[in-house]
């Protein structure tokens, strides 16, 4: 078989976690101390935090070592309303333009603004078959975690790091502690991934995850798509974690078939072999074991400025003297400023402003499949600005062959070009101050939608409800008597 | 024997989870220069709507000016991978940050920039913070001992991985280093080729 690590599996697996497998046959060398050379698999890259990269290795007099290991696309700076360079502005038609010079002079292969799978870096690198099983996959970007979801060790980078990738197609590393995240029994309907996330936020904490790889495991997840799993991994950073994984399987196998750049026919047999062998011994011990009951969690909303300030939806927003450290009660007491809140209020009663339906972490075909169900033949509420933004060309292809870009479209929805798009407001998706948008992102930070926007996170079932209720809903409770379209 | 790697005021940011989009917000990062963050630093606290300094934000304080050493809580640079989030530290004059923890990607971001992120108790950041309260604070950062000299034979100890202390101590060349070990990276790019040929 394949790797040194499969060969014996006997003698060779025993007691390791999955994590540590795809680590160990990773090693090339040792550095120094404790510290790893790991060869990377895979190394995604886009216009804000490679142009210094590039510049450091001309600076340098280094080429990059391997182009046919290196895969661009463009996706935070861009407009999602025309497919231009010049949409976005000045200095942002530079660093697209500065992004394809360098993949021309390194022949590094490029999804650019005009290519009918660009998209979002995380959602496109799954759906090209890019992101396989037992792989060592990195990026600069934060959200790369994603990739976790098919059993492979994906994390983000800073821009140093993207030109020592460039450079050596190896980054140096430290083993990082694991954690187990077992979510067990089955979901409620209209509990979904992103529901399942926030819960675990919520209860860990966004430090609780520092210095682990955490590995989620359990019925509720292995019920999971990978679209699910996505999401899933997507926001293991939001609670610090340095990545989050899934064992591969069946599921992770069949996604996987046929795509583009996935094993084709003559190794398939022997790459399913392989992945077959990734995952936790049943004796393995990590460092942290937290147990979630997935059959109780309710549908969940941030009330604050970071995302481990979460409730369930029918939970009153809390006061910040129910927090008995006094630093997260102080946080609370500034968060509930900024968002415009108070300790007590039902989120079901509170008004949305702008509905954000996209980002790396839900838009993917099956978000999109979840929105447009519960608008079904609705309207977006007066005063209401909702936007739909598929993750990448391809969604925006299925979506409008399924019909859904109509339901949107119909009901009020802008259907939009792929991009990051208001997640991070780098382009002009802004939410404007003191405006409250329902978002399906990731990250409710001060501003990250724009100075004093007010971000609430939330599943993109939830999103759409309250894009046609006018105001935040309790998904669960509604009834479907409008008919559902999709 | 004692060697400073560093020595300044300290300013105090008593803030829990500082995420990178409050270090440096979005719309500075569509440059594609390495320079020029220092104004973006913190850039929605420090500056009001209509562009003036936010006289209720520590960093305008006065008595903060030319602060080297940033003092903050846990979880400091939370969130997004972006470089330019240590860039605009740095480039607007702190080379040392103590912090209860730190988020992993800023950490060695900012350890591959040359900067010292140094992690206390909880109890002892409240004693630093404690500390400023009595007035300006000049420390020095005897790296080599793993002490901050707060004055008057008075220090705080600190833990730090040793591969990150060589580093900082020898300035090491980041790329340089690993590319020592190109034979071996050669040798597991043929290995690879022959055990998972899917993968090229």
């Amino acid at each position: 078989m394949s790797r040194t690590l499969s060969q014996n599996p006997a003698e060779q697996q025993t007691g390791k976690t999955l994590y540590q497998k795809i680590y160990q046959s990773h090693v090339v060398g040792a550095l120094n101390g404790s510290t790893d050379l790991l060869f990377v698999d895979r190394h995604l890259i886009h216009e804000v935090t490679s142009p210094q990269a590039f510049s450091g290795l001309k600076l340098a007099g280094r080429k990059v070592r391997r182009p046919d290991l290196t895969f661009a696309t463009m996706d935070h700076n861009t407009s999602t309303q025309v497919r231009s360079y010049d949409a976005a502005g000045e200095t942002s038609r530079k660093q697209l333009e500065a992004l394809a010079a360098n993949c021309a002079e390194h022949g590094i292969e490029l999804l650019d603004l005009y290519h009918p799978d660009q998209g979002i870096v995380h959602v496109i690198g799954p759906e090209l078959g890019l992101t396989q099983p037992g792989m060592v996959i990195v990026c600069g970007d934060s959200h790369t975690s994603t990739h976790g979801a098919f059993g492979a060790i994906a994390f983000g980078i800073g821009t140093s790091e993207v030109e020592h990738v460039l450079a050596t197609q190896t980054l140096p590393q430290q083993v990082a502690k694991t954690l187990k995240v077992e979510v067990t029994g089955r979901l409620s309907p209209f509990v979904t991934p992103k529901d399942v996330i926030l819960a675990i936020i919520g209860k860990l904490g966004t430090a609780g995850g520092n210095g682990y790889v955490a590995e989620f495991c359990g019925e509720a997840i292995r019920g999971m798509t990978m679209e699910g799993r996505m999401t899933l991994c997507n926001m293991s950073i939001e609670m610090g974690a340095k990545a989050g994984l899934i064992a591969p399987d069946d599921t992770t196998f069949a996604y996987l078939q046929g795509k583009a750049h996935a094993p084709k026919a003559e190794h398939w047999d022997a790459a399913v072999a392989y992945w077959q062998s990734l995952y936790s011994d049943a004796d393995a011990s990590f460092d942290k074991v937290v147990t979630i009951d997935g059959s109780q969690i309710k549908p969940q909303i941030s009330w604050g400025t970071n995302p481990e300030q979460v409730i369930a939806v029918n939970e009153p927003v809390p006061a910040p003297e129910s927090f008995t450290d006094l630093i997260k009660a102080d946080a609370a007491k500034r968060a509930l400023t900024y968002m415009g809140l108070e300790a007590g209020q039902k989120l079901t009663d509170i008004k949305v402003d702008v509905v954000f339906i996209g980002s790396c972490t839900n838009s993917r075909i099956e978000d999109l499949r979840a929105a447009a169900a519960v608008v079904g033949s609705q309207k977006v509420a007066a005063g209401v600005r909702a936007l739909v933004v598929p993750g990448s060309g391809q969604v925006k292809r299925q979506a409008e062959a399924e019909g859904l870009a109509d339901v949107f479209k119909n009901a009020g929805f802008e259907w939009r070009e792929p991009g990051c798009s208001m997640c991070l407001g780098m382009n002009d998706d802004r939410v404007d101050a003191g405006q409250r948008c329902a978002s399906t992102s990731n990250r409710n930070f001060e501003g990250r939608q724009g100075r004093g926007s007010r971000t609430h996170l939330v599943s993109p079932a939830m999103a759409a409800a309250a894009a046609i209720a006018g105001k935040f809903v309790d998904v669960s409770q509604i009834s479907f008597s409008e008919g559902a379209q999709a | 024997m004692s060697q400073i790697f560093a020595k300044g005021l300290v300013c105090p940011l008593d803030k829990n989870n500082v995420d990178t989009d409050q270090i440096i917000p979005k719309q500075f990062l569509t440059s594609v220069s390495r320079d020029g963050f220092a104004q973006a630093l913190f850039f929605d606290w420090r500056y009001q709507a209509d562009g003036s300094a936010n006289p209720d934000f520590v960093l305008n304080a006065p008595q903060y000016q030319g602060a080297s050493i940033l003092l903050t809580r846990a979880n400091f640079g939370c969130g997004s991978s972006r470089e330019h989030a240590p860039w605009a530290i740095q480039q607007y004059g702190f080379n040392v940050i103590i912090a209860e923890s730190f988020a992993d990607i800023f950490f060695n971001n900012s350890v591959n920039n040359g900067m010292l992120l140094i992690s206390l108790s909880a109890s002892n950041i409240e004693f630093l913070f404690n500390r400023c309260k009595q007035g300006p604070q000049q420390w020095q950062i005897d790296l080599a001992n793993q002490e901050i000299l707060l004055g008057n034979n008075a220090a705080v100890g600190f833990q730090i991985d040793q591969d990150v202390k060589q580093r900082l101590l020898s300035g090491l060349d980041f790329i340089g280093a690993s590319e020592t070990l190109s034979a071996q990276i050669a040798n597991y790019e043929q290995q690879r080729r022959q055990n998972t040929p899917w993968l090229g």
